[in-house]
């Protein structure tokens, strides 16, 4: 075929593109590659995926959608994107399952092969949307995939289903030319990942070269698109989910702090991919106990850190309802223990797969009695590894279960992540002690498990095996240095207060809050914590885009809170604090500071999206200057902005 | 301290494998702690303290090197009064919390003390699934049938009809088999002993310290508060020779006063207690015992000649020891399999991974 129009080249900052399909189409997988492909080529990007938790819901029907949305720029970006500028839908379901997220005039790639109508009317299209008019809005790409996918194969001899199984390679290839992506990476992975099944590895390849060479040669498309490489610090980049990270992160804590670790864990959504990535590690001295249940997962890592080992356990909110007693003990014996909650939508089994982050009380608060912990919130799929180095860092200086919290969207997400020199990271002593540490009342060396130290409140650390510092803990209220039962009410009185305050004294090691406030100028502070963070980011760049005034600041330390919080609180007319669950931090800040914020709260099992967050925000900066509701313009104008306005870019 | 013969062979892998011997012979009181001793007068707990306190020196082990897990009850204040490290956990969760420690540390002897209620009940579950990977650690139940630091609930052993403060007109429960629910379990060391005969305790304790697995042991053990004379069918000098089937590895399973009772096979994979003078083979038609059977089924059906209900007669002495290998070896093996075939970790390279790209 020879091309009769010359193709355009048009040059974009940044394309948020989706793939949806079946979930047995295999779109996480096409969307994962695209991926590797884009950030090979030097595009920052963000990830999302969004799956059912059926592993296969009924094929064409909506609830067996499953989509993978990427944002790629030539310049740094912090969310995955409100709405794609591309949408790629595989059958009838995922075109009506996703169109309405779809601006007009975006672009609607489709496989026709399964518009039939006994298809159509299964999902509630009594007329073919392909032919009705319904998309004219769009720029519809309506292409028969499956059969040009089978076409592309049948030297290879397959059956039609194992053929049209390649679907997804040819739509990849078909995207990768558009965007032009550099494909030496997917034929290698897909060169290894079907070493085994020659056919099917030689169908795959030429569905995908055949896609490819679709867009170069067939006449659909009169415009190539791209984007730039982004300009980012120098260094060195990979791309990484939050779960990978969160495990690299656990890994590296421990060998800093020069131990061996234990994670106990029982399979549950969507934390199970750390458990599989420990697994892996073993060669680093990591053990993995895939337990009998969410109890025993934390037992056993309990267990582990009383012998001297990182004892970590990796769940999500109704595991964490499990272990609660379990950490309990932790505090009562003040062991290092590394609790990750991977939240999810609740409450009780919820949305195992979407996004929340409603767990926030229930980690500080969800035990019997006063059992106060440190609680840490990763912002971003890559600060997941540094969040679990210093949740490293705090255990075990402090001899304390901390909380790590994360969530579907940071778990499965994924960004370019500027990779970190090992011998950059702190080194954690567990300092051991090994020697006796007091003397008793007849003169003789004893050895005392609960002998604080004075700055940091950490008791004494002696594990089975040191000679001569035997001793017995457990659940039991201690006697202040001894260790030993007491009842005593002073006593209890004092062992309270003590174990909360070497859990505030830990704000004395933290970085104080750092607030983006460009020119000081600003008269409203948006506060988030957790996942929030790139939507919120995206939000301000946008209100700043239209001159809008407004400062941004974001917890990773959610207890205890950084030591300047409250002063920084209180420099500000407003605070606002969006969060993904009905006000939790709200309802800390203003119990902590008797400051009355803001809260935005939407709980929608997604993350929150940049252009509402705008509009939030302007409303509030032109409320705080006394601007009437009928007068306000600057969170329309900030929502509205149009998509190619370098908003993101936008400092 | 003597001990009886339980017939076992030698050979098997010790279990205090890898726990470094002490530097010196032990005695009792060193393993006596400074706490104040708080169990009632007259429970059955001190008997099996004083006889434990009195077997760890044989162990021949560093006293740094043992460590007791123990969960919530009477039984689990135990480890207070032991000077070894012990961890006083919370309600059936010591074989979970063990477990842990059993894997991270080669080098220790670990042992959980529970009872009734704390393994059976509220940790059913840790203790089947600890039983099924054979971890490296010690199971000791005190089974006394009832609830004890609650003041006087039905257990998961008490017998049917059992009337106490929570079943005013008789418990509709049926109880455990504690032993029968280890065997279900495919546990690989599996005894029977009671509080009161210290020689037959030591000897069943050293045997389950040299077991390289899990090892579960019930110690009958009596509540002179709450449950007094539920085990006195076994321990009545008049009654408790007809009460006592005792297992000893390769002998014929007799007893009876004058040795007039016996084990024999009855029907499909089961067992029966018969009149010697009844059967037609006399003594040759005994069950030689073995405890290395490979299939449990066998120790199973021996289980069963246990009363369900008001205890009048029941095997004591090992039902199972056969070899498997410990979960925790297992676990450590694939540790420095990976580590050799693969070299020790470095960090660097993998965090860094394979897919990177360099802005300069």
């Amino acid at each position: 075929m020879i091309r009769t129009v010359t193709i355009e080249v048009k040059q974009l900052d940044r394309v948020v593109i989706r793939f949806a399909g079946d979930s047995g189409d295999g779109m996480q997988l096409t969307g994962d590659r695209f991926t590797a492909e884009t950030a090979s080529f030097g595009n920052d990007l963000s990830t999302l995926p969004n799956f059912p938790a059926e592993i296969r819901a009924p094929a064409g029907t909506l609830p067996g959608v499953s989509s993978f949305q990427l944002h790629f720029a030539d310049h740094d970006i912090l969310t995955p994107g409100d709405a794609p500028d591309v949408l790629i839908a595989m059958n009838p379901a995922a075109l009506k399952a996703n169109l309405e997220d779809v601006p007009r005039g975006a672009t609607v790639i489709v496989d026709t092969s399964d518009f039939t109508p006994r298809n159509l009317k299964r999902i509630g299209y009594d007329e073919n949307p392909l032919e009705n008019g319904e998309l004219e809005a769009y720029h519809v790409v309506a292409l028969n995939l499956t059969g040009m996918t089978v076409e592309s194969v049948k030297e290879f001899g397959l059956s039609r289903k194992d053929a049209s199984r390649a679907k997804n390679m040819y739509a990849l290839g078909l995207v990768s030319w558009l965007f032009q992506r550099p494909v030496d990476s997917t034929i290698t992975f897909l060169q290894t990942k079907f070493a085994g099944k020659p056919d099917i590895r030689d169908a795959n390849i030429a569905a995908f070269r055949a896609g490819y060479n679709f867009g170069e040669t067939a006449e659909e498309f009169s415009v190539r698109y791209e984007v730039k490489p982004a300009v980012m610090p120098t260094g060195t980049y990979r791309n990484i989910s939050g779960n990978l990270a969160l495990a690299y992160g656990l890994v590296a804590g421990a060998q800093r702090a020069g131990l061996a670790m234990v994670l106990g864990a029982y399979p549950i959504t969507p934390a199970s991919d750390v458990l599989h990535e420990l697994s892996k590690l073993k060669r680093f001295n990591v053990t993995t106990i895939q337990a009998e249940d969410e109890i025993a997962g934390v037992g056993a890592a309990l267990g582990a850190s009383f012998g001297g080992a990182l004892g970590v356990t990796t769940s999500s909110g109704p595991g964490i309802s499990l272990k609660s007693e379990t950490i309990g003990l932790g505090v009562m014996l003040e062991l290092p223990l590394i609790v990750c909650d991977i939240q999810r939508a609740g409450p009780s089994t919820g949305m195992p797969t979407k996004t929340e982050q409603a767990d926030l009380l229930q980690v500080m608060f969800g035990r019997n009695g006063e059992a106060p912990l440190p609680v840490l919130a990763a912002q971003s799929p890559a600060d997941c590894f540094a969040i679990a180095v210093e949740a490293t860092r705090i255990a075990v200086t402090y001899r304390t279960p901390v909380i790590v919290l994360s969530d579907g969207y940071l778990a499965n997400g994924s960004e370019p992540w500027q990779i970190p020199s090992v011998d950059s990271l702190p080194t954690i002593d567990p300092n051991f002690t090994v020697e006796p540490n007091a003397t008793d009342a007849q003169g003789k060396a004893t050895y005392l498990p609960y002998l604080r130290d004075p700055e940091t409140l950490a008791r004494a650390w002696a594990i089975p095996g040191t000679a001569g510092l035997d001793h017995r803990i457990g659940g039991l209220e201690k006697e202040d240095k001894t260790g030993n039962i007491s009842y005593d009410p002073a006593n209890h009185d004092l062992m309270i207060r003590t174990r909360q305050a070497k859990i505030d004294g830990i704000a004395r090691t933290i970085e104080p809050l750092h607030v983006d406030d460009p020119d000081g100028t600003a008269k409203v502070l948006v506060l988030g914590w957790g996942s929030t963070y790139g939507p919120i980011g995206a939000g301000v760049r946008r209100v700043r885009a239209v001159g809008g005034k407004i400062a941004q600041a974001h917890l990773r330390h959610l207890n205890p809170f950084p030591a300047n919080l409250g002063d920084v609180l209180r420099s500000y007319d407003k605070v606002l604090v969006p969060e993904m669950n009905l006000g939790q931090l709200a309802m800390l800040l203003r119990a902590k500071y008797l400051i009355d914020v803001v809260s935005y709260a939407q709980v929608r099992g997604m993350p929150l999206g940049a252009a509402e967050l705008a509009e939030v925000i302007g409303n509030l900066v032109e409320e705080t200057a006394g601007i009437d509701d009928d007068a306000r313009q600057l969170g329309t104008a900030a929502a509205n902005l149009t998509h190619w306005d370098h908003l993101e870019g936008a400092r | 301290m003597s001990t009886v013969d339980l017939g076992l062979p030698g050979g098997l892998p010790s279990g205090l494998q890898g726990v470094p011997a002490a530097d010196a012979p032990q005695n009792r009181k060193e393993y006596v702690s400074d706490q104040e001793v708080r169990w009632c007068p007259g429970c059955g707990d001190y008997a099996v303290l004083a006889a434990f306190q009195g077997f760890l020196p044989e162990l021949g082990i560093k006293r740094e090197n043992i460590a007791m897990v123990s969960g919530i009850g009477c039984s689990s204040r135990f480890p207070y009064y032991l000077s070894t490290y012990g961890m006083h956990s919370i309600h059936g969760r010591a074989p979970a919390i063990a477990t842990g420690l059993a894997t991270a540390r080669p080098d220790l002897s670990v042992w959980v003390v529970t009872g009734d209620g704390d393994a059976l009940s509220i940790g059913g579950n840790h203790l089947i699934h600890t039983l099924r990977r054979n971890v490296n650690l010690k199971i000791l139940l005190f089974n006394n049938r009832i609830y004890g630091l609650t003041k006087g609930q039905y257990s998961p052993t008490s017998e049917p009809g059992k009337v106490t403060k929570s079943t005013p007109m008789g418990s509709v429960d049926t109880p455990f088999n504690p032993v029968s629910l280890a065997l279900g379990a495919e546990a690989t060391f599996v005894a029977r002993t009671i509080d009161s005969d210290r020689k037959h305790l030591t000897s069943v304790l050293k045997a389950a310290a040299e077991h390289r697995g899990t090892s579960f042991v019930e110690i009958y053990q009596n509540c002179p508060i709450f449950n007094d004379n539920a085990f006195d069918a076994i321990k009545d000098p008049e009654t408790r020779d007809d009460a006592i089937i005792p297992l000893v590895h390769g002998a014929p399973i007799r007893f009876g006063t004058d040795g007039h009772l016996g084990v024999v096979r009855d029907g499909f994979a089961s067992l029966a207690v018969r009149e010697i003078a009844d059967l037609p083979g006399g003594e040759a038609d005994l069950v030689i015992h073995d405890a290395h059977t490979p299939d449990p089924a066998y120790a199973f059906a021996l289980s069963r000649l246990t009363d369900s209900g008001i205890l009048h007669q029941a095997p004591i002495g090992i039902f199972r020891s056969v070899d498997r290998p410990a979960y925790d070896d297992l676990v450590r093996q694939q540790i420095t399999t990976a580590t050799e075939s693969q070299g020790a970790g470095d960090l660097q390279s993998l965090i860094t991974g394979a897919d990177t790209w360099t802005v300069a």
